[in-house]
């Protein structure tokens, strides 16, 4: 997404998404149960892969909905049940009448934009500039490219490290978690 | 929008700092850590925009590493609850003499 098209609807999304990141982590801090915490937490990290993708870094945003909302927020929230450390009583919460209108007002402007944006994408397809913006991303490689390149060429020892570092963490992961007296047991 | 990228992300990293310096609960503590972590990378992608794709391989380096982290560091948690049956670190004292 380029600024040039819409400066405004560009900046308008760019503070809506910052100011929720923000609010939402400093829910995060505040609240006393791990759970609620993490969801407030995965709330600032689909916020900050939005902002990702308005950056012009496509590919990070959706890494970071995977393997940051999807996997390692699941991993926090596995460990918190697995400690028993939430309670029903905050889990099953429903909040008053103002986070729901918040709630519901945000919902609703997002639809209305999401209402916009497909509205607005086809003649936005016709402008020279958009034109040659999404061809840009649209030839072969696209977006993934460049970062293929220089994790692929420059840094290659670095990713080559990276998975020596996973293989270390998974290891020490198993050794750490297992119960003691497990090998005695079979 | 790089400018307010910038501060947004300082701004995430100092709610991340003053919840790893005010929360006693061990898990809490590891989310404040991810926090930073995001923020730190929300500098790297608006610095890529200027630098070329260099910070984006850094935001990947840097996720790995945090997922390598929050595995062995929520094993040590749990190993840790195995023999306190608790996660809140001012009860974890056993080398404070």
């Amino acid at each position: 997404m380029d600024n040039t098209f819409h400066p405004l609807f560009y900046s308008f999304h760019f503070y809506l998404f910052g100011l929720i990141a923000v609010a939402s982590a400093l829910l995060f801090v505040t609240r006393k149960s791990p759970v609620a915490a993490a969801l407030w937490l995965v709330n600032v990290m689909f916020c900050l892969a939005a902002l990702y993708l308005m950056l012009d870094a496509q590919f990070i945003g959706a890494i970071q909905v995977l393997v940051y909302a999807g996997a390692i927020m699941v991993v926090f929230l596995f460990v918190v049940m697995l400690l028993n450390l939430g309670h029903p009583s905050e889990l099953a919460d429903i909040r008053g009448s103002g986070g729901r209108l918040a709630a519901g007002a945000v919902g609703l402007a997002l639809l209305a934009e999401v209402a916009v944006l497909t509205r607005a994408r086809f003649p936005a397809q016709l402008t020279p500039k958009a034109a040659a913006a999404l061809a840009q991303v649209e030839q072969p490689g696209g977006v993934i490219a460049p970062i293929a390149d220089s994790l692929f060429r420059e840094h290659l020892l670095a990713f080559e490290l990276t998975s020596i570092l996973l293989l270390t963490a998974i290891a020490g992961a198993v050794v750490l978690g297992r119960k003691r007296g497990a090998t005695d047991a079979r | 929008m790089l400018a307010e990228s910038l501060l947004l992300s300082a701004v995430l990293f100092t709610i991340g700092v003053v919840g790893v310096l005010t929360r006693r609960n061990a898990i809490i503590l590891f989310m404040c850590v991810e926090l930073m972590l995001n923020a730190v990378n929300l500098s790297f992608v608006a610095l890529s925009k200027l630098y070329g794709a260099t910070g984006q391989v850094f935001v990947i380096m840097v996720m790995t590493v945090a997922a390598a982290e929050a595995a062995v560091g929520l094993a040590i948690i749990i190993s840790i609850f195995r023999h306190r049956q608790t996660v809140h670190l001012d009860d974890i004292n056993l080398l404070k003499g």
